[in-house]
């Protein structure tokens, strides 16, 4: 077990290291100054000169690629080019906003997902099986962001159930911020809900078919026993798996939504970057965002090995 | 033909694709009213016999937007499926005919590497390099769907490179390229037919999420995420607005989605027999 994880940390300090590279490089080709940029047009040449020292923009590139990638380590993301303020800081607010949101849509996702995938695998061929799989296959079709505009419209402006947008903070209380990431997270949910049924069913439905959920049976278990006692627990391996990959893509996803309810996450810090020009603050939140991936898809192939020893050994 | 019935869901599928394919290629040609002329003093119509799907902020006609919007939307989606299959193909069947090579490695690991950029992650950073555009959306998706090509190609050629027909070859005297092209690519491309179709709608899905964030296709070309981003500040007053454009997308994706489970059924014997 040591001789895998070791060898998986190796794997994953490799690409984390590649990811920062391609980061750093697809950025470095952005023309302009950034320091001419901030000081405007009539700035000195000597103000200029120390404002880039103090940026890091001096040097050869392969010092600032050292000197930029040492700040990440130690939680240093260097200075907004827009705000003067330290990255780190404007990202620690925001991710307050993007990370229980990401949490939370992963926790709804899970909760409608479980039940769903067991209920249509052990009813296989019904009619509750069939609505399941439809209902599916329609969650996986509809574009996030439109039907988080639908539940505005019904929820928000009609209802008048939620707000249509924007978020109180978590001053305002813990109820009135879940209260808020309410909308967003079912509409990130519902499509990766909708991904986990499915493998959740076709895993159980695969594990089921196995032998010793005949011999359960046969041993004068119900189908039901065996289901819980065997089946549940074997099947759960590849939805883990998928579990995993999700929490990256909710993050990303949260991008686009977090647009859609105006909250003040990861996802509008980009934009809001973008539209500025603040690129070093749009590297940064790539770069976060690309670590978590990697870091979440290594725990989940660490908590695979602990789970199933037949897999230390493979490759 | 018979063989269009063996899935229950092919024929719905392809009937929902063609629909919105008929309709951007009809675009072309013709529309109902012209997209890019605006008449402010008919506009948020509701549907009526002249627009049949109503007006929108600018007075322009829904129906002609969406059918210009397919246009958009098929088009991004199918030249970034395009870019997956003609870089990434190659590469799997390379990494597939040296197993375990040092190319074999680097194609995997930089696989392993773009797979940990979520597709909209990518587009955020060309965007920020280059500019929002329909041509950066669709290098976007693209690049996002060489891996999932590269992986699929690879494994897939990994099972048949131990086959004996494939030794047969090799004793005829035919080299590693010769025989991915000739024997393994074939006995592929069933698969690839149906990941394509798959790709094929999360690029309409990817598509639309960018331009709703203004990532993808720029004014004046019309497209189905921009007209929902625009419809979001009138939702109260208009919904039909962005009632059209999305269930242009989900239709659209639906249709694909079920033509893809339905290829998969007819394609892929060995799925075939598993579900009996």
């Amino acid at each position: 077990m040591l001789h895998y994880f070791l060898k998986r940390l190796l794997s994953l300090s490799l690409s984390l290291v590649a990811a920062s590279i391609v980061i750093f490089l697809a950025l470095e080709v952005v023309p302009g100054d950034p320091a001419a940029y901030m000081l405007g047009l009539n700035a000195q040449e000597d103000t200029l000169q120390a404002l880039r020292e103090e940026l890091g923009l001096t040097g050869s590139i392969f010092q600032r690629y050292l000197s930029w990638a040492g700040g990440l380590l130690v939680g240093d993301f260097g200075i907004s080019y827009t705000y003067r303020t330290p990255v780190s800081e404007m990202i620690g607010d925001r991710l307050w906003v993007s990370l229980p949101l990401a949490i939370y849509a992963l926790t709804l996702s899970t909760l409608i997902a479980f039940p769903a995938g067991i209920w249509a695998a052990s009813r296989r061929g019904s009619a509750a099986d069939a609505s399941v799989m439809g209902v599916t296959q329609l969650g996986v079709a509809i574009p996030n962001f439109w039907f988080a505009m639908l539940m505005v419209l019904v929820f928000a402006i009609n209802l008048r159930w939620f707000s249509a947008g924007g978020f109180p903070g978590w001053d305002a209380g813990f109820f009135a911020g879940m209260k808020a990431l309410t909308l967003p997270a079912i509409a990130l949910a519902l499509p990766q809900a909708s991904i986990l049924t499915r493998v959740m069913r076709s895993s159980l439905l695969d594990t089921l078919s196995e032998d010793f959920i005949r011999t359960a049976r046969a041993k004068g278990l119900t189908k039901g026993q065996a289901l819980w006692r065997h089946a549940v627990r074997n099947a759960l391996i590849p939805v883990l798996t998928i579990l995993g990959l999700q929490f990256s893509f909710l993050l990303a996803g949260a991008i686009i939504i977090e647009n859609v309810f105006f909250l003040p996450g990861l996802g509008r810090l980009v934009f809001q970057s973008i539209s500025a020009r603040d690129l070093i603050v749009v590297e940064s939140v790539v770069m976060l965002l690309v670590f978590a991936v990697i870091i979440v898809n290594f725990a989940v192939d660490m908590a695979y090995a602990w789970v199933d020893p037949r897999l230390r050994r493979r490759r | 033909m018979s063989v269009l019935f063996h899935s229950r869901t092919l024929l719905p599928g392809l009937f929902l694709s063609l629909v919105f394919v008929a309709a951007a290629l009809i675009s072309l040609a013709w529309v109902p009213y012209d997209t890019t002329v605006l008449n402010i003093a008919n506009r948020m119509k509701l549907p009526s016999w002249e627009h049949w799907l109503g007006t929108d902020q600018f007075g322009r006609d829904i129906l002609s937007m969406i059918m210009v919007g397919a246009r958009t939307s098929i088009a991004v989606a199918l030249v970034a499926v395009g870019i997956g299959m003609s870089v990434g193909v190659p590469l799997g069947l390379a990494a597939a005919a040296r197993k375990g090579g040092w190319l074999d490695e680097i194609i995997m690991r930089a696989n392993d590497l773009v797979f940990a950029f979520p597709s909209l992650l990518i587009a955020v950073m060309i965007t920020a390099v280059f500019g929002a555009s329909a041509l950066n959306a669709i290098i976007a998706i693209g690049i996002f769907n060489i891996p999932v090509f590269a992986r699929l190609t690879r494994g897939a050629a990994l099972s048949l490179w131990n086959r004996d027909y494939i030794l047969a070859a090799r004793v005829a005297g035919k080299g590693p390229a010769r025989i991915s092209l000739e024997h393994i690519l074939p006995n592929v491309a069933n698969l690839l037919i149906v990941q394509g179709t798959i790709q094929f709608s999360l690029g309409i899905l990817a598509e639309a999420g960018l331009s709703y964030v203004g990532l993808g296709a720029q004014p004046p070309t019309a497209s189905w995420g921009r007209m929902l981003a625009d419809s979001q500040t009138m939702i109260s007053l208009a919904p039909h607005l962005a009632l059209f454009p999305g269930l242009a997308i989900l239709l659209t994706v639906l249709g694909l989605n079920l033509m893809g489970d339905g290829l998969r059924d007819i394609l892929d014997p060995k799925l075939r027999r598993a579900r009996v």
